[in-house]
């Protein structure tokens, strides 16, 4: 699957704030949820999402079973100088994801 | 949502579910009385009383479905000059896991909007608190109602 | 050039059966119109549609090589956003090849065995979900329109039959609630014409995309009835029927259901 669809603006005026938007591929199980044996099925969600802009942080999200599966995330980050913004994530069992969108400053 | 609508959704809403969607009798605006029912909130304010106003918590008076309900957090500005806002953290009043999220920002924004999809174990009141770089503390609430499946899905 | 399309297929289509269409072409409604003004946001957003996440995948899939053959679905195919334009508006299909009346998902896997010396991909499973998701996408906007006519009847008159007879533990019938009780209200929910349109869907409930069959046995489940397995020919035959008896609506797959 895809780890994840990004989208932001292609050109962002410089100052100003810009939306992004995330949506990750992943179940976020709960660890409440009991397969067809009536086995628990372990936790499994992301735990800590961090969005970096140029290599600085400027946003991140801990998250919990309180997020829905697939989690989507909206926010809004400074436009500085054009370059990189990082997207990376972890959950529980240590797998990582991650993606990559260029931001051009005008 | 404006105010006056969310309250009219939760009313029709009330009507809709009948017995089965049990609504806790809570006050319509959000105050210190949350912070008794949210052991999890009362430990994190640790005392300190937050002002309820300058933060908004959308989220629909009826949930589609408790699985995924949409939430957006909304902080005013203006933010610069002064303080502005680091971290955002949401609760909830009965998830097994309270501390539902935390949205934090390292370098100050001036439109400060954070949206996702949570998930609610049944009608609750959930609470967004915002931490400002001056450790001020603002904090708002919002009802959802979660009702049953109207038909069981075993698939 | 949809509408002309539409047209003219459903005078053929439904000049044999007109007095059996219990809901008119003009009273038809979409499932999402009967959904939650939040359902209905995060469908009219691809960016918020966790169904897209498949369509993506579905994407790299068909042009992935299988193993064996070294042929991809574009290699027979090209591009699908030409090639399988409007294909999904005339499913379930007969296929003489294969005998049998084929909804996508049978489509894909009879294309993967006989043409790619791929293995048939399990109902369900994400793979053949990502498939039928790029491939239903392809048709958003197309009318349903399907034939009846032909080998197809058989299977028609078997669907429709399956559709006006009680089933499970509560001895309801589809028609009793999606032809007799749509826009009435069951708890808080307010019950749809039960149209296919939107499959395969998110639904909030699964958290996951899944497929019209998985709906419809999820239906019979909530009546307390057995359900067939996935690929049953009683549940093509039933997709068959619902793409009739909804033609000239538009797919909106992949769609958001609660």
């Amino acid at each position: 699957m895809p780890d994840a669809r990004i989208n932001v603006p292609q050109e962002v005026p410089r100052g100003r704030p810009f939306e992004v938007r995330v949506l990750i591929r992943h179940p976020m199980e709960t660890g409440y949820r009991t397969d067809d044996t009536g086995k628990q099925i372990p936790r499994n969600v992301v735990t800590t999402f961090i969005c970096r802009y140029n290599g600085e942080a400027v946003f991140s999200a801990r998250l919990s079973p309180g997020i829905a599966a697939n989690p989507y995330l909206r926010f809004f980050v400074t436009a500085r100088e054009s370059g990189e913004l990082a997207f990376d994530w972890v959950d529980d069992r240590g797998v990582r994801g991650n993606e990559r969108a260029i931001v051009t400053v005008v | 949502m404006t105010i006056a609508e969310r309250r009219v959704t939760r009313r029709r809403a009330l009507l809709a579910g009948g017995a089965l969607a049990i609504a806790p009798w809570l006050p319509a605006r959000a105050d210190e009385r949350d912070i008794a029912t949210i052991p999890a909130l009362a430990a994190f304010l640790a005392g300190r009383k937050p002002r309820w106003e300058r933060i908004h918590l959308d989220l629909p008076g009826l949930a589609d479905n408790g699985q995924a309900v949409p939430m957006k957090i909304v902080v005013d500005g203006p933010f610069a000059p002064g303080p502005y806002v680091k971290v955002i953290r949401l609760f909830s009043q009965r998830n097994p896991v309270p501390e539902m999220a935390t949205f934090e920002f390292p370098v100050a924004v001036e439109r400060v909007e954070v949206e996702s999809r949570i998930r609610l174990a049944g009608t609750q009141r959930i609470v967004a608190v915002a931490t400002m770089s001056d450790d001020a503390l603002f904090a708002a609430g919002a009802d959802v109602v979660v009702t049953i499946d109207a038909c069981m899905d075993g698939t | 050039m949809w509408p002309v399309l539409a047209l003219g297929v459903a005078c053929c289509a439904g000049a044999a059966t007109a007095q059996e269409r219990v809901l008119p072409l003009s009273e038809l409604r979409s499932g999402v119109t009967f959904a939650g003004s939040n359902v209905r946001a995060m469908q009219a957003d691809d960016l918020a549609n966790p169904a897209m996440l498949w369509v993506e995948r579905g994407e790299k899939l068909w042009n992935t090589a299988a193993e064996s053959s070294g042929k991809a679905c574009a290699s027979c195919h090209g591009a699908a956003q030409t090639s399988m334009r409007g294909v999904a508006a005339s499913y379930p299909k007969f296929d003489a090849n294969a005998t049998a009346l084929l909804d996508i998902e049978a489509r894909i896997n009879d294309c993967r065995t006989r043409r790619q010396q791929a293995p048939a991909l399990a109902r369900e499973s994400e793979d053949l979900l990502a498939l039928t998701a790029f491939v239903a996408y392809q048709s958003r906007g197309a009318p349903l329109a399907v034939t009846i006519d032909g080998p197809a009847r058989a299977a028609f008159e078997r669907g429709r039959e399956f559709y006006f007879t009680r089933h499970g533990q509560m001895n309801i019938a589809c028609t009793q609630c999606h032809d007799e009780s749509w826009g009435k209200r069951l708890l808080a929910e307010t019950i749809s014409q039960g149209h296919p349109t939107a499959f395969p869907a998110y639904r909030l409930e699964w958290q996951s995309l899944g497929s019209l069959q998985r709906r419809l046995r999820a239906c019979l489940f909530g009546i307390r009835a057995e359900m067939p397995a996935p690929g049953a020919p009683e549940l093509t035959d039933l997709e068959l029927y619902l793409a009739w008896r909804a033609q000239g609506l538009a797919i909106e797959a992949p769609g958001v259901r609660r």
